[in-house]
């Protein structure tokens, strides 16, 4: 028994790759940086780094044909992640969103005087963090997965050296996410002392099976409810829901633009990805056939209907464009905590319209709001500090292209028909409504309507606030600041905006993906 | 499924309708920006095929069809049973052809003064949204054109309106999307609720409307989410208040398509969603519309005749002419019901046009105010005459179109509720007396010089309000082609109305389905009577 403990246990590689080449790539790039000078040179960190996530990405879809097609889900590293389909989705969204994150850095960087390798090699780092925490079938793997991404985009947020707000975002981040990483940890470990496992599997059939495996039956559950609880609190901090969100606006304004981005996609569904498999698969019946949802579903209920309502009416009375998207990004939390509730539902056809409208959101919406902020970095010019409502008027005039996908990608957060915002949020409401929380679906149909109007001030100032609505084309354009487009941001607000149509004119578009992801989770 | 018509066209009509103007939007972004003579070359172009191939459908719609005709499907969200599902019956065919003959008049009639391109394009994208709304029979497809309707409508008022147009455009925008917020809940409550039932997930609405498996009070709750969504859009008495500001800020070809079509998807959608699919709960709070439909007729009336702006006077105007659709869409009646389509049509036309000559006298006085002018006449006597004629038919001067729809709703409302069709007919009154009103004070009297400089209408303006005098004038005199069309439709939903609620024949007894051709309406009113007498 000693001998075989002692070897490490067997890791087939192959299905490793995505995360492989996300942290190898990441130290690798901090290395050659640091040897070769001429890979330091303004541009090639970002090259490398689209190189790497590109190659992340394009290598989900060999593991994806086998955990998918050919072999089905599997665990790796015994049993301390698990590879399946919703796995290798995650995983893609989040490459996806490193590169076209790195895509706007690159000019960003110039443009702000702040060259540097080392912005890449902790967006890869804590890339390869989300990617585990989505990929975690054990709780202890989650948390690293948790603080390799955290610790990583604390130190992204305070990385614009030349603005006190990037620093004191960084250091507020850091604060509270350390503070909600220590709630998890606890909750962890409530959780084991119940259940006697950590691993998201094991639980879950502990919990089925109390007399099974000689495990004592769980008489008191107050213990494992503790656990819940402080797990639910970590995860709320991270995806930023009502009431523990408080530190998102201030760090998403003051986080450099391009990072705000990557936080409010990739970190999200990283956060998202890990509550989504904790509390579905782990804590989803007791043996005695109570329901364990059933204690922490309104829970979640509560949780979404405070982030949708809360983050709407605070959203309509702000003034600074990337605190308004923050604002935004909580209502978006709302609607994805609707998902998971959902999804957690004990009927299985809820459960899985709820997992569904979960994985869609997600694809949608890391799109959206990569494209949203960095149409923001392109639009605050040097300096990183013009955000007001004020630095989008007459946007239209100036740059037609760029006022128009600002507005498609708004009124796609909207949830205005024919983007992938509607389909998401329809999705969600229809997987609501389906399991009778009607009161929750019309709050959020509610919400969003406020919700519209913090996208409609923006789009009104970049439409309609001219100076001189009846001075004709020329007189106007003349006497404005020109707004250059860098070539990477262009590229990553065109691809945003190509989902974001593509996926609300066709949703059925990767109907087969969406579904399997959603399987995983529902239909363990 | 008996509703769909077995024959399948050759050639998709509909489809047609919605991607001949996006291909024309598309047209437009290649065209430069400064040419406005092209750009609008481009767009009377496209919406004027789009209303031939409408006004094709027309003429080979088949007269004896009840059913959905042209229908077209395609599968769109698979898991969730939503389809790209098309089709027009005699409830909606008019309301197509309405939309494919008024966006090239409005095109022709107005100029948008600057940002040519944009505002063209914004317009023929809007034509593509209201022809999609009127033909969706899938609920989803329905509520997905109901909404994308306002985006370029708001830009239109926010960007080419006049005075407090921002204000105006988003007072709209977020008056009416959350007015429907909650119907998209209804929609995925009846479509759950069914597939609860019968197993079946569809968001068609000929196979939901056939299962009605809600419960009672399901059922009103959902027609009541429906019903606070289509009141806003109509709009019905107390939640008018954004239709005098978006009407009046709008530039003149908002405010035609704003009152011509985008008003109807309201009253359509009572009809075709409310009746249709929630028969037993629309019957059982009749008296609630009937009540507000009236209340609309006599306030909108009114508060017309108090107006010292003409715009605002035409669009509380509006208010009390969709006062009427509403009575008889309640009327739970044929000759009601068809009145209102009707008065859809009718309305579209009559209002359409006095929204260009308000436009017209704008655009050479840059006032609006009553008060401001006086004696048009002396200096523009063709506008006066052709003023004179649109103003008699929005009256509903007998013999113009007007009039048969008016007549129409009142037979019904009267059949339904004799004090309800007193009232309304004083709104009948009051129309002639704002409308009149205001004529006199602007047209007649003293012209002072400003007056006088007037220009009159040009060769041109004349011609593109030509059309909208000739169908005022046909409608008027042989309404027979339109209501032969309308009424298989309407006497199939009053037969599925009937089928679906308890008491209704026994308040209905003698519901006189053939009295509603033209030429027996005077029968129609002398039974009436008679039985008024026997009673």
């Amino acid at each position: 028994m000693f001998a075989q403990a002692a070897t490490s246990p067997e890791v087939v590689w192959s299905l490793l790759w995505p995360l492989l080449f996300l942290s190898i790539g990441g130290v690798l790039l901090v290395t050659v940086t640091s040897v070769i000078p001429a890979l330091r040179r303004p541009g090639m960190p970002a090259a490398l780094t689209i190189l790497i996530g590109g190659a992340s990405f394009v290598s989900t879809i060999p593991v994806w044909r086998r955990v998918a097609d050919t072999e089905g889900p599997t665990t790796v590293v015994a049993g301390a992640m698990s590879v399946d389909a919703f796995t290798v989705v995650m995983t893609a969204i989040i490459a996806a969103s490193v590169v076209l994150t790195a895509l706007v850095l690159d000019d960003y960087l110039r443009r702000e005087g702040l060259d540097g390798p080392e912005w890449y090699v902790l967006l890869l780092m804590s890339a390869s963090g989300g990617v585990l925490m989505a990929a975690a079938d054990d709780l202890i793997v989650l948390f690293m997965g948790l603080e390799i991404l955290s610790i990583a985009v604390y130190v992204l947020a305070a990385l614009h050296l030349r603005r006190t707000d990037s620093q004191e975002a960084g250091f507020k981040y850091f604060v509270l996410g350390a503070f909600s990483s220590a709630l998890f940890l606890y909750g962890i470990a409530l959780v084991y002392g119940a259940t006697g496992s950590t691993q998201i599997d094991q639980i879950a059939a502990n919990l089925r099976l109390p007399n099974e495996a000689g495990l004592t039956p769980i008489e008191d559950a107050s213990l494992l409810l503790a656990g819940v609880a402080l797990l639910l609190v970590g995860f709320a901090f991270k995806v930023s829901a009502v009431p523990f969100h408080v530190w998102t606006p201030d760090v998403y304004q003051g986080a450099p633009t391009p990072i705000t981005g990557f936080m409010a996609s990739a970190v999200k569904v990283a956060g998202f990805a890990g509550l989504a498999r904790v509390f579905v698969i782990s804590f989803s019946e007791f043996g005695s056939g109570d329901l364990i949802q059933d204690d922490w579903r309104p829970i979640l209920a509560i949780l979404a209907g405070l982030s949708l309502v809360l983050g709407a009416f605070m959203a309509a009375g702000q003034s600074d464009v990337k605190r308004m998207l923050a604002y935004s990004s909580i209502v978006h939390a709302g609607f994805l905590l609707i998902g998971v509730h959902a999804a957690g539902h004990g009927d299985a056809g809820v459960a899985d319209a709820g997992g569904r409208a979960l994985v869609f959101y997600l694809i949608t919406y890391a799109a959206m709001v990569v494209g949203s902020f960095a149409v923001a970095t392109v639009v605050a010019g040097r300096g990183d500090a013009d955000h007001g409502v004020d630095a989008y008027r007459g946007l239209f005039r100036k740059h037609p292209a760029l006022a128009l996908m600002m507005a498609v990608l708004l009124f796609s957060q909207a949830g205005i028909p024919f983007t992938s915002g509607f389909m998401a949020k329809f999705r969600v409401l229809g997987a609501a409504v389906d399991g009778e929380a009607y009161v929750l679906a019309g709050v959020a149909m509610l919400a969003a309507v406020v919700a519209a109007l913090l996208y409609l001030r923006i789009i009104v100032a970049m439409f309609l606030d001219d100076a001189d609505d009846e001075g004709g084309d020329e007189q106007v354009a003349g006497s404005v600041r020109k707004i250059d487009v860098p070539v990477g941001a262009a590229i990553s607000i065109v691809l945003a905006v190509i989902v974001t149509i593509g996926l609300g004119v066709l949703p059925d578009l990767g109907r087969g993906v969406v579904a399997a992801a959603a399987d995983v989770l529902v239909n363990r | 499924m008996p509703l769909l018509a077995a024959e399948q066209v050759s050639f998709p009509v509909l489809p047609a309708l919605i991607v001949v103007p996006l291909l024309t939007v598309v047209a437009l972004l290649f065209v430069p920006r400064h040419r406005a003579d092209y750009l609008k070359a481009v767009a009377l172009l496209g919406t004027t095929i789009t209303g031939a191939i409408s006004v094709q459908m027309l003429a080979s719609f088949d007269v004896d069809d009840p059913g959905f005709q042209f229908v077209s499907r395609a599968t769109w969200v698979e898991d969730l049973g939503i389809s790209f599902f098309l089709g027009v019956d005699g409830i909606s065919l008019f309301l197509v052809v309405l939309s494919g003959i008024l966006y090239p008049i409005a095109i022709l009639a107005t100029e948008p003064h600057h940002d040519a391109k944009p505002y063209y394009a914004w317009l023929v994208l809007l034509q593509a949204g209201s022809m999609g709304v009127f033909m969706a029979l899938d609920l989803l497809l329905f509520f997905l054109f109901f909404e994308v309707v306002l985006v370029p409508m708001y830009f239109l008022i926010g960007g080419w309106g006049h005075g407090n147009r921002v204000y105006a455009s988003m007072k709209f925008f977020i008056y009416t999307m959350a007015a429907s917020a909650l119907m998209l809940v209804g929609i995925l409550a009846v479509v759950f609720l069914t597939a609860a039932e019968t197993g079946v997930t569809t968001f068609d609405v000929t196979q939901l409307a056939g299962a009605s498996a809600l419960s009672d009070t399901a059922a009103m709750l959902v027609f009541l989410s429906f019903a606070l969504a289509f009141s806003v859009k109509v709009p019905l008495f107390p939640l008018h208040t954004w239709l005098p500001d978006a009407h009046t800020e709008a530039p003149t070809a908002g405010s035609i398509i704003l009152a011509g079509v985008m008003l109807k998807l309201g009253t359509y959608g009572f009809i075709r969603f409310g009746l249709y699919l929630f028969p037993e709960a629309a019957w059982n709070v009749r008296w609630l519309f009937i009540t507000l439909g009236v209340i609309g007729i006599v306030y909108g009336a009114v508060v017309a005749t108090m107006q010292t702006d003409l715009k605002r006077l035409v669009a509380y105007s509006s208010v009390a002419h969709l006062g009427f659709i509403v009575l008889g869409t309640f009327a739970f009646n044929p000759q009601g019901i068809e009145g209102g389509i009707l008065v859809m049509v009718n309305h579209g036309i009559s209002t359409g046009a006095l929204f260009i000559l308000v436009g017209w006298i704008y655009e050479r006085r840059h006032t609006r105010q009553i008060s401001e002018l006086s004696g048009m006449q002396k200096a523009a006597p063709v506008m006066a005459g052709a003023f004179t004629f649109v103003m008699l038919s929005s009256i509903g001067l007998p013999g113009l179109n007007g009039f048969v729809g008016e007549f129409l709703v009142l037979l019904g409302a009267f059949n339904a509720n004799r004090y309800a069709a007193v009232i309304a007919t004083t709104g009948v009154i009051l129309a002639a007396l704002y409308l009149l009103w205001a004529y006199q004070r602007t047209f007649h009297g003293t012209p002072t010089e400003t007056d006088l400089e007037m220009k009159d209408m040009t060769m041109a303006e004349g011609l593109s309000l030509l059309p909208l005098l000739g169908l005022i004038v046909f409608l008027g005199v042989y309404p027979k082609p339109m209501i032969e069309r309308i009424e298989p439709a309407v006497e199939a939903l009053v037969a599925h109305v009937d089928a679906h609620v308890a008491d209704f024949a026994d308040t209905e007894p003698e519901a006189p389905a053939e009295r509603t051709d033209a030429g027996t309406l005077t029968d129609a009113l002398h039974e009436a009577e008679e039985k008024k007498e026997g009673k």
